[in-house]
């Protein structure tokens, strides 16, 4: 029989600490719907597959007591079965309409993976991106930029640049609300639970449940109890709480997978922040002894963090995967949104943290005349960090329209609200303008 | 199936009483009881087996849902295998 502390110990990580399975995220190849009337074959694939995905995701929710807080698809990318003749945008229609049927949150794989070079798929994909996200609610968007293998495809970054851009003005109304659902990544990986870049990778099944478990509250309050001692007790802590998270989320793939009838495919067991009180890792990071989140020592704190989850959780799961460390996506997160609006955490300190943390640049407020040019350069520097590390970098920027530094916008719900940052005023299209390639670095060459 | 159910609240007569007889309703089997005081707070933590029940899961949930609000307590059942992930290799 458990102890009564071990039982309440969990039951205070569910009901006072926000312990919560972040995402069910079931992964589903449209490979099959190529060809003509894709559209249709998209629509009904994803019906009869995730039919019954929200359903049960409530009923593991229910039996275990464990909020499941998203349920979600994602799907090949969609410039992979786009035929030469078929509107990228009634696709995009397609994912809103069976993601509204089945119930999912969001519908991530309206995407291209252009690291290398841009097929003509590839391009009305992603030319047709900004329409299709102010079209939509519920479909995510992402395109690959860069990988260690192939390096950056500097067209692609520079093409990135304006579609964020677009697509901000066409989403005006919600303050650029469309950028929130937009990703420009390098190293991109195939089986990511986390939107918005979630996509079903071309090596995939048919389909696969990947599952995202979070808790950054759980990691705050464990550290509560060891304060002012050493960072390999610190370490050993967030070694000891990711374990048991990430035993959590096993379990929970392992139900869906089996009710599902559908493979398992991997446990993502990333802390992600939520804005309300209690669920920040700016706080873990403060609770380190930090006096606010930006300051110098946050870059090393963060790579401490991000690495004993890794190490705590790979242990408690069959198959770690997706991002896998500490999200920074600065809107979502109470501690992230205060540091950034004293001025203390600006974009480049975020830059330096995405070099040890498990993405990049997420969910950041720029002023709304910022060059695409500009935003194009702060992606490049972000798929480099990616590139050379060879670690996953994404971009998630959302340049908000009419609006400037110090003033604030509200995107609502988990996406959270943050003050508008600045960026650096000198001009960046000389160099964007070069386009082409950077070559992949020396150590992509391993064979 | 076993199931851990936990209750929380303010000490008064018949907690024990209310939560069993929601789950003879339900034909569950209480296989263990633990209870104490903890800072002025009643808990109790009780393992029931559901091999038997009359209902599904959900129901016998739903009963005990009526007996929390009688008891102006706050009970939960959850199947035993999310402590077990947690606590035990």
């Amino acid at each position: 029989m458990l102890s009564s502390s071990e039982v309440f110990s969990t039951i205070d990580m569910i009901r006072d600490q926000k312990l919560d399975i972040r995402t069910i995220t079931m992964g589903i190849s449209l490979l099959e719907c190529a060809g003509s009337n894709t559209p249709q074959k998209v629509y009904d694939l994803i019906c009869r597959r995730a039919r019954d995905l929200v359903r049960t995701g409530q009923d593991i929710e229910r039996e275990f007591g464990i909020p499941i807080v998203n349920k979600r698809i994602a799907v090949t990318p969609v410039s992979l079965i786009l035929g030469e003749n078929e509107d990228p945008l009634l696709i995009a229609a397609a994912l809103e309409r069976a993601a509204r049927e089945v119930g999912v949150n969001f519908i991530g794989g309206y995407s291209a993976l252009v690291q290398k070079g841009m097929t003509r798929s590839d391009e009305r994909l992603i030319l047709s991106i900004p329409e299709a996200l102010s079209a939509t609610n519920l479909v995510c968007s992402s395109v690959n930029v860069g990988s260690t293998r192939a390096g950056i495809n500097m067209d692609a970054v520079s093409l990135m640049g304006r579609i964020i851009k677009q697509t901000a003005a066409l989403t005006v109304q919600a303050d650029g609300l469309g950028c929130a659902k937009l990703v420009a990544f390098a190293n991109a990986v195939e089986d990511n639970p986390f939107m918005a870049g979630a996509f079903h990778g071309v090596g995939e099944g048919d389909a696969a449940i990947n599952v995202g478990v979070s808790g950054p509250g759980v990691v705050k309050r464990a550290l509560e109890k060891i304060k002012d001692q050493p960072f390999d007790a610190v370490a050993e802590t967030v070694k000891k709480t990711a374990f048991r998270i990430t035993r959590m989320g096993q379990l929970v793939a392992m139900e869906a997978s089996r009710r599902l009838n559908t493979p398992f495919g991997i446990v993502d067991l990333s802390l992600a922040p939520t804005p309300s009180m209690g669920d920040s890792v700016a706080h873990i990071l403060e609770e380190m002894g930090l006096e606010r989140c930006g300051q110098h020592g946050t870059t090393a704190a963060l790579m401490l963090l991000n690495d004993a989850v890794k190490k705590g959780g790979v242990m408690a799961s069959s198959s770690v995967g997706g991002l896998s460390g500490a999200f920074i996506p600065l809107s979502e997160d109470i501690g992230m949104i205060d540091a950034a609006a004293k001025g203390t955490l600006t974009l480049d300190k975020l830059e330096a943290m995405t070099c040890v943390c498990s993405v990049g640049l997420d969910m950041i407020a720029v002023p709304g005349d910022t060059p695409a040019a500009t935003l194009s350069a702060i992606l490049a520097d972000e798929a480099a960090i990616g590139v050379v590390n060879q670690k996953t970098t994404a971009v998630r920027l959302i340049p908000v329209p009419g609006k400037g530094v110090g003033e604030w916008v509200e995107f609502g719900g988990l996406l959270g609200r943050a003050p508008i940052i600045p960026v650096h005023g000198e001009s960046a299209e000389r160099f964007i303008g070069r386009g082409g390639r950077i070559p992949a670095p020396i150590n992509s060459l391993k064979n | 199936m076993k199931a851990i159910i936990t209750v929380i609240g303010s000490d008064r007569p018949g907690i024990i009483a209310l939560v069993s007889a929601a789950l003879y309703r339900c034909n569950v089997n209480i296989l263990d009881i633990n209870q104490t005081i903890m800072g002025g707070y009643f808990t109790m933590v009780m393992m029931v087996d559901l091999k038997e029940a009359n209902r599904p899961f959900e129901a016998c949930a739903a009963e005990l849902d009526k007996a929390a609000e009688e008891l102006g307590m706050e009970i939960r059942m959850q199947r035993n295998e999310i402590f077990d992930a947690m606590h035990r290799l």
